[in-house]
């Protein structure tokens, strides 16, 4: 009973820190003291703590490396794009159509994630990493040569040879033109739609730790063989991570890509994977708050260092690596410990606060 | 909770660092900003350090001066650095050559980097909003331009480009202008010249399938060569993933038999292909496009493999032209390298805003759409252009250039005119 | 023909490959970690031989030597300044901190060396050789650079396998606690192995842009990214599967383009990983371990 509303507890507190965000950042925007650089950041910053959020799930929560998250969001960007573009015509409403692209975009990644999870989750450690890398490069491959339009005959997917405007009926119009991606696209993505994925993700997600099947998901990470000989289903847990994650990881690529007139399949590479695992281990394995908290922040960083210029990327990284560093280092920790807790003696004369329980990070 | 208190202590260094270098991000919009050069001048130090000289020169400007806000956005950092360096130094020194002339329009230039990515391009963009940017110059690349250009038309800011040059930057945006030719243009202009001057009879192509650029010359090419009856006997493509190895593509094409390769592809995979087709004494004659432009000033390339490499720029810096002979003086003294045409285009940007503010008699305390509509206007309206990348180029409604592009060959280090 | 000419190039390529994924291999053996900077360590090595020769006017063999010299106290000072305090820290924190070494290394060299591409002079003087009348080219630079893989190949095995160093080396990765308990200087036999690795990595470095010339910032990173694929491919830890690997990589990757398609290369080389994965989950060469209860 303890134990739960103290689950209760923390997941408030986890809301509550998404909501805040959102009402001061609306309550700025309104009153027009925010800056275009923040408010040109908003979504983006949505998109990257649902996708933190959702890789938390397999890496923190299932305990799996993944270095193709970025895979699924191509794929959830790009099938949004054809949903969205497709249904320009019929579906007057932008809400209706970013909520069906997000959703046919979910769809489409958790299938993806069924074909990847179900031959990979079979292998271990860094040789399921190096596997989902690969498939993060195989779909971006693949993305890369795909052609897409649209005409009143309907959909014209081909692979390899471009589609040319002259085999297009009268008012077709080119969906994902291979390299050149997607361009044309109506921008459907609102902070508000951001804030409604955050939610929706965090609800999905916390509930998945918090039931039956989270903690079965969490047996395996901590112990497969313990988890299998009292009788739980590896494969069925692990793949319900995974799936989840993926779909989840969909959504936000689908909102993403609402969010900017054009996308392409290079955005979706390595590079983008690693940095979402980045926000996942700063902001500690398994603790969705600290995602929420790094994506969010880490984000925002390397735009506040445009001030030094030519050394922005540079700083970064060493703000990435000081950070690691103190973080896991138990000398510097406590250091940083000492430091803390006096400067919390000169702001802040109140009781040392309880340790927060629940999440750990292991 | 240490998590939050090791975020918590980055938050701050990064705040602090923000105020330090007195970023003027937060709180300040974009209406208006003309009358406030005083805060931005160490802003424009900084970005002229890079430079070296004619900061000096820029920064007093006298009392009666008007003073107009352009940004320029481009990658700085990441794989294609080469090009957004490029642009800005090119944009620089036309910026300090106005400044230097003492009349009353003065810029104020500020440069952004956006990694080659239309998410950070938006970011950058966003920034020089807040910076109090009036008019565009970028961004570099085409995609981050695509982008960019959607929300510089939301905002009505003027827009631009030297080098992104898809037609979808200028499609459905009255805003948006560009100075280099369109990738279709491209395409179909080199297949003509080359049916028409009988340059090679059987044409192989290796193109970049990741680059919109690329493989958007590529299409048009191969569309107009099926039109005008110019026979394509090998079709090959790399990525960026693996622009080092070219011996499959070169094997196929020499066993095709072709005499003529046509790399519609930048200049640094154009020198590998160069280097492995010596290596296996394949010797056809490679056509280029403009993006080959900036291969004989490749430090440690063997200029010799570039001989007889024909290729179609709009920018020569070995023109004898003034302006151009100018501009090339004006880059390499501050840079100590010949510019390429993605700096010549940066640089003609710059003047050409100049003479199109002149012309329309824009005055910085005009609001954005204001300044934005009269540059349309001229634009569109029959002004001509004379700049290192083209005489009397104008401008159609849709934003394309039309100059006339030339065709030289690479003889002995040095571009000779076809 | 063709086909032989597309298999040497493949190998050529492969041998590269395997040299970078030999670093990749030795430091994940016995640190268990990822070493994500090892292909920005290649780059640092393909700077120092350029500006060796270029700007400070030595021999190729010196610039080699120098490049040698600078990645091996580079791969140490790394070492001691990242990783170490991390050593009892999760994987995933050293990978992490890796990343950011990867980062400040491009960048940094983006602040030093600019962006423009620069040629890599040819370390390689000597002339082509022609078989079956000229109708087969191979190059000078790929038969040096799969001759000095060979090489490099042969005595790390003989190193890791005769020399008390390499046999520490064997004895930590195969069990720190053990290791230290039998007087093995566990944290020096790690430094050391950085320091062969990130040594490695130099001459991996001046044999890609000997074979590929065109020198980035960015010129080690997809090189990087390819090896570590191969370092998991021939069996990740196992130093005959790294070179494996590397070669077959190479040769699939090559083979790929020429019969299949050469816009679909990507996914070819990755597919094929995919499966001998599936088949082999441990990679080619690599141990089964078993798990204990």
């Amino acid at each position: 009973m303890k134990k739960l509303s103290k689950n209760a507890k923390s997941n408030a507190v986890t809301y509550a820190i998404v909501i805040v965000f959102y009402i001061v950042m609306q309550i700025l925007s309104g009153s027009g003291t925010l800056s275009s650089s923040l408010t040109g950041q908003l979504i983006p910053i949505c998109v990257y703590i649902c996708m933190a959020v959702s890789l938390n799930l397999t890496v923190g929560i299932l305990g799996e490396l993944s270095l193709g998250h970025a895979g699924f969001m191509s794929v959830g960007a790009f099938t949004g794009v054809i949903v969205a573009m497709s249904l320009q015509a019929s579906v007057a409403s932008g809400p209706i159509r970013l909520v069906l692209a997000m959703v046919v975009g979910a769809v489409m990644a958790a299938i993806v994630g069924v074909l990847v999870g179900v031959p990979v989750l079979r292998l271990r450690g860094d040789y399921l990493a190096i596997v989902t890398l690969a498939f993060g490069e195989i779909i971006k491959n693949i993305l890369n040569n795909l052609y897409v339009a649209y005409d009143a005959e309907g959909l014209h997917i081909r692979l390899l040879t471009a589609i040319s405007k002259s085999e297009l009926a009268e008012g077709g119009f080119m969906i994902i033109n291979g390299p050149q991606g997607a361009t044309g696209i109506t921008k459907l993505s609102t902070f508000t739609a951001g804030f409604l994925l955050m939610l929706f993700t965090l609800f999905v997600v916390l509930n998945l730790i918090q039931s039956r099947s989270g903690r079965a998901i969490m047996s395996i990470r901590d112990n497969r063989i313990a988890a299998e000989s009292v009788g739980i289903n590896v494969t069925k847990y692990k793949l319900m991570a995974f799936v989840v994650s993926a779909a989840l990881a969909g959504m936000a690529g689908a909102l993403y890509a609402m969010n900017f007139t054009g996308v392409a399949a290079k955005k979706f590479d390595f590079n983008t994977s690693i940095l979402v695992l980045v926000f996942v281990v700063l902001g500690g394995m398994g603790n969705i708050r600290g995602s929420i908290i790094a994506a969010a922040i880490l984000y925002v960083l390397p735009e506040l260092l445009r001030a030094v210029n030519d050394y922005r990327m540079l700083f970064y990284a060493i703000v990435l690596i000081v950070v690691m560093l103190v973080t896991n280092n138990p000398t510097l920790k406590n250091g940083v410990n000492a430091v803390w807790t006096a400067l919390k003696g000169v702001f802040v004369k109140t009781v040392p606060v309880p340790e927060e329980g629940g999440e750990s990070d292991e | 909770m240490k998590l939050t208190k090791a975020l918590a202590l980055i938050m701050a260094l990064a705040m602090m660092f923000a105020l330090l270098t007195g970023c003027g991000g937060s709180g300040n919009s974009a209406s208006a900003p003309a009358e406030e050069p005083a805060a931005d001048t160490a802003e424009t130090a900084e970005t002229a350090e890079a430079a070296e000289p004619a900061a000096e020169e820029a920064a007093e400007p006298a009392e009666d001066v008007m003073v107009f806000h352009i940004g320029g956005v481009g990658p700085l950092t990441g794989a294609a650095a080469i090009y957004g360096n490029a642009h800005n130094n090119g944009s620089q020194v036309a910026v300090d050559e106005i400044n230097a002339l003492g009349g009353s329009i003065q810029f104020e230039y500020k440069f952004e980097d956006d990694e080659h990515d239309p998410e950070k391009s938006v970011n950058a963009y966003n920034a020089l909003k807040d910076w109090g940017m009036q008019i565009l110059v970028g961004p570099t690349t085409t995609q981050p331009a695509i982008a960019v250009g959607a929300e510089a038309n939301a905002d009505r800011i003027f827009l631009l480009t030297p080098s992104a040059s898809s037609t979808d930057v200028t499609d459905g945006k009255d805003n948006a202008f560009q100075m280099c030719f369109t990738d279709p243009n491209q395409g179909i202009t080199a297949a003509n010249y080359i049916k028409d001057n009988a340059v090679g009879e059987k044409v192989a192509i290796i193109y970049n399938n990741a680059d919109a650029y690329s493989t958007g010359i590529a299409q048009s090419f191969t569309d107009t060569a099926a039109e005008i009856g110019l026979e394509i006997v090998s079709t090959t493509t790399f990525t960026d993933d693996s622009a080092n190895d070219f011996s499959v593509q070169l094997t196929e094409a020499k066993n095709a038999e072709a005499d003529l390769v046509f790399l519609p592809i930048y200049y640094t995979p154009a020198s590998l292909i160069l280097a492995q087709a010596k290596d296996m004494e394949y010797a056809p004659i490679f056509f280029g496009v403009d993006g080959m432009d900036g291969i004989l000033d490749l430090e440690g390339f063997d200029t010799s493999l570039a001989n007889g490499v024909m290729l179609m720029t709009p920018f020569n810096p070995w023109g004898t032209d003034e302006a151009t002979a100018n501009f090339v003086d004006a880059f390499v003294d501050a840079y100590g390298s010949k510019p390429n045409q993605f700096a010549a285009d940066g640089y003609d940007c710059v003047w050409a805003i100049y003479e199109a503010i002149q012309e329309a008699g824009i005055t910085p305390d005009m609001s954005n759409e204001e300044i934005c509509d009269a540059l349309i206007a001229t634009f569109t309206g029959g002004f001509t252009f004379n700049g290192t990348t083209g005489n009397d180029m104008t401008w159609s409604a849709n934003g394309e250039v039309s100059k006339a592009p030339i065709v030289v060959t690479i003889q002995d280090d040095i571009y000779v005119n076809n | 023909m063709a086909f032989l000419s597309n298999l040497i190039s493949g190998i050529s390529l492969g041998s590269v490959y395997a040299i970078i994924a030999l670093g990749y291999t030795m430091v994940y053996g016995i640190a268990k970690m990822l070493n994500f900077a090892h292909g920005d360590v290649i780059m640092v090595g393909a700077y120092m031989c350029f500006c060796a020769m270029n700007y400070w006017g030595l021999p190729p063999l010196a610039g080699i030597l120098l490049a040698i010299i600078i990645c091996t106290l580079l791969g140490i000072v790394i070492e001691k300044l990242a990783y170490k305090p991390l050593r009892a820290a999760t994987s995933l924190a050293v990978l992490i901190t890796a990343i950011g070494v990867s980062y400040f290394l491009q960048n940094a060299a983006l602040l030093i060396f600019k962006a423009d591409p620069k040629v890599f002079p040819s370390v390689v003087t000597l002339p082509n050789l022609r078989l079956f009348d000229g109708s087969l080219i191979i190059s000078a630079t790929s038969i040096i650079t799969v001759i000095v893989s060979a090489i490099i190949m042969v005595a790390l095995t003989l190193f890791v396998s005769r020399s008390k160093t390499g046999k520490a080396m064997r004895a930590v990765s195969e069990d720190k606690e053990a290791a230290q308990l039998m007087g093995i200087n566990v944290n020096g036999t790690i430094s050391v192995t950085f320091a062969i690795g990130s040594g490695l990595a130099a001459i991996a470095g001046v044999l890609l842009c000997s074979a590929y010339p065109t020198l980035m910032p960015t010129t080690g990173s997809m090189p990087g990214i390819k090896a570590f694929t191969a370092a998991v491919f021939g069996g990740i830890g196992s130093i005959p599967g790294a070179m494996l690997g590397g070669i077959l990589l190479g040769v699939i990757e090559i083979l790929g383009k020429a019969y299949i398609s050469t816009e679909l290369s990507d996914a070819i080389v990755f597919a094929v990983l995919i499966i001998v994965l599936l088949i082999k989950p441990t990679g080619l060469l690599g141990r089964k371990i078993n798990e204990k209860v």
